[in-house]
């Protein structure tokens, strides 16, 4: 490598470098970091309505606020509420995403387009315009699932209002619509899977099942595992779906940890609990994300 | 105070205030104009109850802005937060405390001293004392609701009743021989209203929380006797299970004779009036809410029920109290009121607005539908006027609810919910400690 004649100062190079990331770094600050250090120093407090009235009624809890949360049966029921919903809605959502992906890569697929479209569609429509129109499909006496249930000799099933059903179709309605973003994801790792490999392990006589387990999967293993990494930290902040949908009912069954600390900050004002809650939160994303990558490498044997 | 807003603004309230204030700014610029918040239907029926409002007051301009009843409770803390509250708002009656707590509302009593229009003493006292914080009046009432029986008298005749029952045993013995008469579930009692089970306990006596409002008081012998008659509806099955107790249509349902009974407010009287066929008009009825002594002995028979509606206030920091003071004794006028029923079906809190004669020569108080409410409202007992009540109630349904149907012991569910009040009670108690020292 060549340098130029006269190669300016560490120093100068550096404040170079300052200068040009300050207006981004600015931007973090000013919309990041400061709301961020704001929050948690809500979340040492007590803050709610009386000191909203008069802060001298302000008192510093230090982590009592966390301990007071930890203490709640509520936020462990969410917790469980919320893990319930990411231990079967990620991987079903990922399952989903893959097989439509190649499904839809696959050779014998007709109108492409159009059902690339079709099943993206969720993607882009609102969430609670969909919602509403969901509760209307489930609806114990008047919806459409229930009326091919029981055309089909079943007995109906009562999805968003019986404490057991709840949960499971907030997954469906949230795998639905979900999976189209991972699906494209997954057709563009498709493509760049290359072909000569398939035609090897044709000539070697694997089927269909053999290729897509020995070829396909391997070849997808790092989009996988990003998109597993973003699935789950997306759905570990579920809170739309129940909001619209059920409102945290039947009996609690689908309050979620946002969707706890949003009734306790915005409905009953408490917002230094509710700061705990979102930093609690956080570190759980936070551990469950770097379990995720610690999985991976293992898997991969330290190559990943 | 500006040094909190702004710290707010910066902190909690970042994400809202931005849009509030710009609202507030416009505000500002007219001095002449008056910002009013109503929700839901009163919103969209202010315009044409408040035409002559406007003709009499020429030189002022009003600016109506509807809020949705859901998230109405969130606005005004937050526009508080924001330092963007109008001149003046609907507010339901429950969240008065809260306001008050936090300095918002004006209190009205200059206005009530000079006051021609506007006289105490035809308030019902139920509805009038819960405007009133620590004596103080900071709302005047707008409109009433309380919850009684809607009854459909066909089936109840058919059982062999031919009145409706105005107490618990009269109550009970009527459900059990509608149910043998082929009303599976006798009682639409829905479990994510908290209101049914406050009745039944406002019924009680003694108090919900004790020792001036600083501890939960469900312990004690009135509420167990409360929550004991709520859960036998349940374990006799005259109200259906949790899963089947969300009735989408409910008028439809009330015309089959799904139930015969049902616990509601006065908007399902134009509801009903509406959506139940003519031939089924003259088999329901309204109904005062059965009590637990036996009618005859003294404070037996109907019992008590809840006193909420929405309240009219001025907040603090409006620059046209007056005009706001003017624009609440207009609504207030009986004529107007009687108006406001025509359009909304919302009940008034005078009695003198219930004896008002309409164009037909008949009142209020004569209504065959109304009637029952006009006794109702004169036993109507408020709920304790802290700024936490609204989550203590919905912890008390929660806590009901799981009693219900997930197997909780009576025992257990008192006990655990004064454990939960208390808590939440607990940043009051250390206020009114302190400001006692």
């Amino acid at each position: 490598m060549t340098l130029p004649a006269h190669p300016p100062s560490r120093a100068r190079r550096q404040t170079a470098a300052w200068a040009f990331v300050a207006p981004a770094l600015s931007v973090i600050a000013l919309f990041f970091a400061v709301p961020v250090l704001l929050g948690l120093a809500l979340s040492l407090s007590d803050f709610d309505i009386y000191a909203l009235a008069d802060l001298g009624n302000l008192r510093f809890v230090g982590l009592g606020n966390y301990g007071q949360v930890l203490q709640m049966p509520l936020f462990w029921q969410a917790l469980g509420n919320t893990v319930y919903f990411v231990a079967f809605g990620v991987p079903l959502s990922i399952a989903v995403s893959l097989g439509t992906a190649v499904l839809l890569q696959s050779r014998l697929a007709r109108c492409k387009p159009l059902f690339r479209t079709a099943l993206f569609a969720p993607v882009v429509t609102t969430l609670v315009a969909v919602a509403v129109i969901w509760r209307y499909l489930f609806h114990v006496k008047y919806g459409l699932v229930n009326h091919a249930l029981l055309s089909l000799g079943f007995d109906p099933v009562d999805w968003l209002g019986d404490p057991q059903w709840a949960m499971p179709t907030i997954i469906l309605f949230a795998v639905w619509k979900n999976f189209g973003g991972n699906m494209i994801i997954f057709m563009a790792a498709l493509q760049a899977v290359p072909q000569d490999l398939y035609e090897a392990a044709r000539l070697d006589g694997a089927g269909p099942w053999a290729q897509f387990r020995h070829i396909t999967l391997p070849n997808l293993a790092p989009t996988t595992l990003m998109v597993s990494i973003l699935t789950t930290a997306g759905y570990f902040q579920l809170f739309a779906e129940p909001y619209v949908m059920t409102q945290g009912g039947p009996l609690q069954s689908t309050v979620s940890v946002l969707y706890l600390m949003y009734e306790e900050g915005f409905k009953w004002w408490n917002l230094g609990t509710a700061s705990a809650v979102a930093f609690l939160l956080f570190l759980i994303i936070v551990s469950v994300t770097q379990g995720l990558l610690w999985l991976a490498r293992r898997l991969s044997g330290g190559r990943a | 105070m500006a040094d909190r807003r702004a710290l707010l603004r910066v902190g909690a309230a970042g994400l809202a205030a931005p849009l509030l204030a710009g609202q507030a700014g416009c505000g500002r610029a007219d001095p002449n104009l008056l910002r009013f918040w109503a929700m839901g239907r009163e919103a969209e029926v202010a315009p044409q109850l408040l035409a002559g409002f406007e003709r009499e007051n020429p030189g002022l301009r009003l600016q109506i802005e509807a809020l949705p009843w859901s998230a109405a409770h969130e606005k005004l803390l937050t526009a508080f937060a924001g330092d963007a509250l109008p001149d003046m708002a609907q507010m339901g009656n429950s969240w008065l405390p809260e306001m008050a707590a936090l300095g918002a509302l004006e209190p009205l009593q200059p206005f009530l001293d000079k006051s021609r229009t506007v006289d105490k003493a035809d308030y019902f006292s139920g509805i009038w004392a819960t405007n009133e914080v620590a004596g103080r009046s900071v709302g005047l009432p707008w409109y009433v609701d309380t919850r009684l029986l809607f009854v459909r008298t066909d089936l109840l005749a058919r059982a062999g009743f031919e009145r409706v029952p105005r107490d618990w045993n009269g109550w009970l013995r009527c459900m059990a021989a509608l149910q043998a008469t082929g009303v599976a579930t006798p009682l639409l009692l829905p479990t994510q209203e908290f209101e049914p089970l406050l009745a039944l306990a406002l019924q009680q006596r003694g108090e919900l929380l004790k020792d001036g409002g600083r501890r939960g008081n469900f312990d004690s012998e009135g509420f167990r006797q409360a929550l004991r008659f709520y859960l036998l509806m349940f374990q006799r099955g005259f109200a259906p299970g949790l899963s089947h107790n969300q009735v989408a249509n409910v008028a439809q349902e009330f015309g089959r004779g799904s139930f015969a009974f049902y616990i509601t407010g006065p908007w399902n009287i134009g509801e009903f009036k509406r959506r139940l066929p003519a031939a089924l008009q003259d088999r329901w009825i309204t109904a005062p809410l059965p009590g637990p002594l036996p009618e005859g002995v003294p404070g037996g028979g109907p019992g008590a029920s809840v006193a909420g509606g929405s309240s009219l206030v001025v907040f603090r920091h409006s620059q046209r109290k007056p005009q706001a003071w003017k624009l609440i004794e207009y609504l207030s006028r009986p004529a107007v009121q009687q108006q406001f029923y025509r359009l909304t079906g919302n009940l008034p809190p005078r009695r003198s607005s219930w004896a008002l004669a309409d164009e037909g020569g008949r009142s209020l108080a004569q209504d065959r539908h109304a009637s029952a409410f006009a006794e109702q409202l004169e036993r109507v007992r408020p709920a304790p006027a802290v700024p936490e009540w609204e989550r203590i109630a919905q912890e008390m349904q929660l806590f009901a609810t799981r009693a219900a149907f997930a197997g909780v012991d009576l025992e257990e569910t008192v006990r655990g919910l004064d454990v939960r009040v208390d808590a939440i009670l607990e940043k009051r108690r250390w206020m009114l400690d302190r400001s006692a020292r």
